[in-house]
């Protein structure tokens, strides 16, 4: 038998973006508030210390504050013929773990989603027709429109301090920022970070092309930003370890410099590190939540009763979590009927790199998460799909994170990986390889889900989660297309120009990092025969389990998605607030 | 750390209990009092009961531990009486007659009128829940134990508060603030310069130019000059700066450190804009200690373009710019609200530097509080910098921009770092090695929690 706690009001599973977000929005209310994170307690001043957090081969290499895959992982297979094995090292995506999850250690890259991306089913059939939409695509529009979305966007970018150049202000275009960027209230919050000088050449060639460079926008503090909870981060002093790292400087925002200094002066609010919730506990109807089982520090099992259940783990633990609780039914490929596990979707990723000439110094050391120049003239549907035949896009842009010596010395693929050879071109490439990314859309298919795997089991002895996921010929066109315009950059930069395109017929590699903007499984939809949670991200099965995170997206957008998961919790909790609170019932009649 | 954090939770549930039973405006005025005279500062230890005591106090005679003042009528104050309560807290009269040592204010504390007294003892003994919890004996050895010469002490040292002091001021909220920073606030407990025989130099301005003019060190901290010199004190602030500093441990200029930032967050952060307005003003009428004879704008002007191009040609300056820069900046002026100000820092200035190397050596968080919780942390130099390089250091921030504090010593590093657990700050698997550090992967480096 578990342990039983005394009853809590409200239980948060996970404390990464979306678990502090939504505490200390619901702070206020007096409600009592417990969050549970399976991984350890972090912060800046202890886990991000200086110096010793600048450790490339602690970090990056052998990935510090990641997931430890040997006690929980995600078994991966191609096809639904295929048996999936484990996924045992850190390679195509990279799981975070502890307070703050992958929020501690993200870039910062801090878009929101078209105006399209939104309606993206109806948008598709009314500008191509109906047949434009492949039959396997199961593409949806999400039950909320970026209108209503937008204050919660707005909220997020203050809390996040993300710094930024306008080019969208109530239907004003401006002449610099992203002219394609849906309408903004109001400017960012602090402007944009300062361009390197691999900013500046990428921004030059492309506007020589005719397209239009605009920064991107980064939550990493660009100048000291106190945020609407009171709380201040500090100065970006581009050092180059975001990715990977906690931020020392106070200004790369995560859950735990941005939102928990502020959660700590509450009283009705309790962290727990060191609890894995192992599933959501039902009452004898298997309608309503009665708390969660979690496995604390000393490895008992403990009941948690909470009136209230909030899944804010990472995508596919929420996934897994609703599997392993028996919370609405899942997904079958075969016969296309349940709901969770569908549409489970991610990102596709090309590059070109550009070794400019001799004698340049991009002094790549200089670098931040999110420092770079973009242009969206290949993303979304901002231009014409139906000569090319293919749904999605990508944002095409340049991004200076770090010059670090181990990941980021950059060589050419074609050249030596050892010794003399290697040492004389990472000297050649150092200072003068400019890499461009295209970072694009992955659209849902029927035969790409998450389930619980048969065979393999955690360190609790629970299913593990299974993926099943290869590429489909519409992203392969999709990335061609924006690799295209990539190239066409490079070559009016000048240099050698090296392509590394993702081509048609290729399979999902889970050993080169690819992106971990893994989405879908437990999405969002007007109704419970297509989703799993409504338009308030509550569980249309169970009306005291809400649901956060990038899970909810029907499927994924051009951009990196932390900016939309965010906005979509900060809409959640305040009809938490608002509606649930008063009257806790199904939100959405069905 | 996870159960740090509950703890502190746990904490600041235990203490809110008091708000919810103050109804009496009598006690919710006793209840504010206290906080203005920071009694929990001494009277709760480290994850105890609010007010039961047992927190030990370093003096010059042995540790002494402070008392149950829970309305615990075995082990607290639950029978006193007023008069009894009034005795101990602005007499140093213990119920059993004799001597409080001077660790308790009382020769401050004889400054609070009557009538705050009596609302300090509703507080206490309506709205503080009750602890039992024995005090505990002092470890002062005999013969230094025997209290009868502590009665002659307050009597040559603490006034009366019979005669009370009349407003000295013409303005209202002078006096207020004169008022709270003598008495409650007893500043000058650790802001002003003692005697041999401990008592405070002076109690109030009256008393001269000594009064608030800077502490001896205290547990490793030396409390700053608090009055008007530009130099050590507090001439280049406005009241606005001060009243900013007392309510959110910082201002565009610097942030609390040592004792002050437990006094900002227990007692400053809670009293009323307009108390503090008073403090400010009132600090703002004392004219420094001596005729200052240094110029704060001619010396070293050019630290920071030197800085700004790298051109550096000392120890300090190296050290400087590896290690400190990218948040104090080569302009010395780090970002408001945010990372301190070094040039112009007045802390910097004063003649012992106990302070400065201590941070240097252990680094610091700076306190959070309701109104700017985020804990801005200094990591800590100890582990990987030698006493040469701190000494270094220390000296070029005192030294540059418009400082003009002294040198430091290699030796004076050496004392402080005697005080302080480097090792504790040190990350897993690295040595110290003069400055140098050396990875090392032993078993037993790694198995250090």
């Amino acid at each position: 038998m578990p342990i039983e706690k005394p009853s809590v009001d409200v239980v948060i599973v996970g404390f990464g973006w979306t678990g502090a977000i939504t505490a200390m929005e619901l702070v206020d209310t007096d409600l009592d508030i417990l969050a549970l994170e399976r991984g350890p307690m972090q912060d800046t001043s202890q886990t991000a210390n200086y110096p010793n957090v600048i450790d490339e081969l602690e970090y990056s290499v052998r990935g510090k504050l990641f997931q430890d895959l040997s006690k929980e992982t995600v078994t991966i297979r191609h096809s639904l013929a295929a048996t999936a094995v484990p996924y045992r090292q850190h390679g195509a995506f990279l799981l975070g773990n502890g307070v703050g999850g992958a929020g501690f250690h993200w870039n910062g890259m801090s878009w929101r989603a078209f105006e399209a991306d939104f309606r993206l089913r109806t948008h598709y059939t009314e500008r191509y027709g109906a047949a434009f939409i492949p039959g396997d695509m199961t593409i949806q529009d999400y039950p909320v429109s970026y209108a209503e979305l937008e204050p919660y966007f707005a909220k997020w970018e203050d809390v996040a301090a993300v710094s930024g150049q306008a080019g969208n202000v109530k239907n004003h275009i401006r002449p610099i920022g992203n002219r394609w960027e849906a309408p903004r209230s109001g400017e960012y919050p602090l402007p944009a970070l300062k361009d390197t000088y691999g900013a500046q050449v990428f921004a030059k060639a492309s506007a020589e092309l005719g397209w239009q460079p605009f920064a991107v926008p980064a939550a990493n503090a660009s100048a000291p930003y106190t945020n609407q909870y009171g709380v201040r981060l500090g100065p970006c002093n581009f050092c180059g370890f975001c990715e990977g790292y906690g931020c020392y400087m106070y200004s790369k925002a995560s859950p735990q410099t941005s939102i928990l200094p502020a959660l700590r002066q509450k009283k009705n609010f309790t962290l727990k590190a060191g609890t894995q919730v192992t599933r959501v506990v039902m009452d004898s109807t298997g309608g309503m939540a009665t708390g969660v089982n979690y496995i604390d520090p000393q490895g008992q099992e403990v009941f948690q009763p909470a009136k209230l259940v909030i899944l804010c783990a990472f995508q596919m633990h929420n996934v897994r979590l609703l599997l392993l609780s028996g919370i609405g039914h899942p997904y079958d490929p075969v016969t296309g009927e349940g709901v969770v596990g569908k549409n489970y979707a991610y990102h596709m990723n090309s590059s070109v790199n550009v070794r400019l000439p001799k004698n340049t110094q991009l002094n790549p050391y200089i670098g931040t998460g999110a420092a770079g120049t973009a242009i969206d003239d290949f993303n979304g549907d901002n231009f014409d799909h139906g000569p090319l035949g293919f749904i999605g896009g990508a944002s095409v842009y340049h991004l200076r994170p770090g010059g670090r010596p181990i990941q980021q010395s950059k060589t050419f693929k074609n050249e030596p990986k050892w010794g003399k050879g290697w040492k004389a071109s990472v000297q050649e490439g150092y200072q003068r390889i400019l890499p461009i990314y295209a970072q694009g859309s992955v659209m849902a298919y029927r035969n790409v889900y998450l389930s619980l795997d048969p065979n393999y089991r955690d360190t609790h002895g629970q299913p593990l989660l299974r993926m099943t996921f290869d590429w489909h010929e519409n992203e392969f066109a999709m990335i061609k297309h924006a690799i295209g315009g990539a190239q066409k950059i490079a070559r009016v930069m000048g240099g050698d120009v090296e392509v590394n395109l993702r081509e048609s017929g290729s399979h999902f590699d889970t050993r080169a990092y690819q992106s971990t903007h893994t989405t879908g499984g437990a999405i969002m939809g007007d109704n419970p025969r297509n989703s799993v949670v409504n338009r308030y991200l509550q569980s249309w099965d169970v009306p005291n389990v809400f649901v956060m995170g990038a899970c909810v997206f029907p499927q994924n957008i051009g951009y990196n998605p932390t900016g939309l998961v965010a906005a979509l919790t900060y809409w959640s909790v305040e009809h938490i607030k608002k509606l649930y609170l008063k009257n806790p019932a199904p939100l959405v009649q069905t | 750390m996870n159960k740090t954090l509950i703890a502190a939770l746990c904490m600041g549930a235990a203490l809110s209990s008091g708000d919810v039973l103050a109804q009496d405006p009598l006690v919710t005025q006793g209840e504010y009092l206290a906080r203005v005279g920071d009694c929990t500062a001494c009277h709760t230890k480290a994850g105890g009961k609010p007010f039961a005591g047992g927190l030990p106090l370093e003096t010059p005679i042995g540790t002494i531990y402070s008392t149950n003042i829970t309305p615990d009528s075995k082990t607290g104050i639950g029978d006193y009486s007023f008069e009894t309560f009034d005795n101990a807290v602005r007499r140093g009269i213990r119920k059993d007659g004799s001597t409080l040592y001077p660790a308790m204010p009382y020769p401050s504390y004889a400054r609070v009128s009557e009538g705050d007294m009596r609302a300090l003892y509703a507080y206490f003994m309506s709205a503080v829940p009750a602890v039992s919890q024995s005090n505990r004996a002092s470890d002062v050895p005999w013969p230094l134990s025997i209290r009868a010469p502590l009665k002659v002490w307050r009597w040559l040292f603490a006034p009366s508060p019979d005669t009370p002091a009349s407003p000295r001021m013409q303005d209202d909220q002078m006096n207020r603030g004169a008022y709270l920073v003598e008495g409650l606030g007893h500043c000058g407990t650790c802001h002003s310069p003692r005697a041999l025989t401990l008592q405070e130099k002076a109690l109030h301005d009256d008393d001269g130019k000594l009064f608030l003019s800077g502490g001896v060190p205290l547990e490793g901290w030396t409390a700053k000059d608090l009055r008007g010199s530009t130099v050590t004190g507090l001439g280049q602030w406005s009241e606005q700066d001060i009243v900013q500093f007392l309510k959110t441990g910082r201002n565009d200029r610097t942030a609390a450190f040592g004792g002050m930032s437990d006094v900002v967050v227990h007692s400053m952060q809670y009293l009323s804009d307009s108390d503090l307005g008073a403090i400010a003003k009132y600090l703002k009428t004392l004219s420094p200690q001596e005729t200052q004879n240094v110029s704060i704008t001619a010396h070293n002007v050019d630290t920071a373009q030197k800085l700004h191009d790298l051109q550096i040609d000392s120890l300090g300056g190296r050290v400087y710019a590896d290690n400190c820069m990218a948040c104090h900046r080569s302009d010395g002026k780090g970002y408001t609200q945010t990372f301190p100000g070094l040039a112009g820092n007045t802390v910097l200035n004063d003649a012992k530097a106990d302070s400065v190397i201590r941070i240097i050596l252990k680094g610091y968080t700076v306190p959070a509080t309701a109104s700017a919780p985020t804990a801005y942390t200094m990591p800590a130099f100890g582990w990987r910098l030698s006493d040469s390089e701190v000494a270094a250091v220390a000296s070029f921030i005192r030294q540059s921009w418009s400082n003009s504090g002294s040198v430091v010593n290699e030796s004076d590093v050496a004392k402080v770092r005697n005080t302080v657990d480097i090792n504790e700050q040190r990350p897993h698997g690295m040595t110290v090695h003069d400055g140098a550090v050396d990875a090392h992967f032993s078993a037993d480096a790694n198995t250090k929690p």
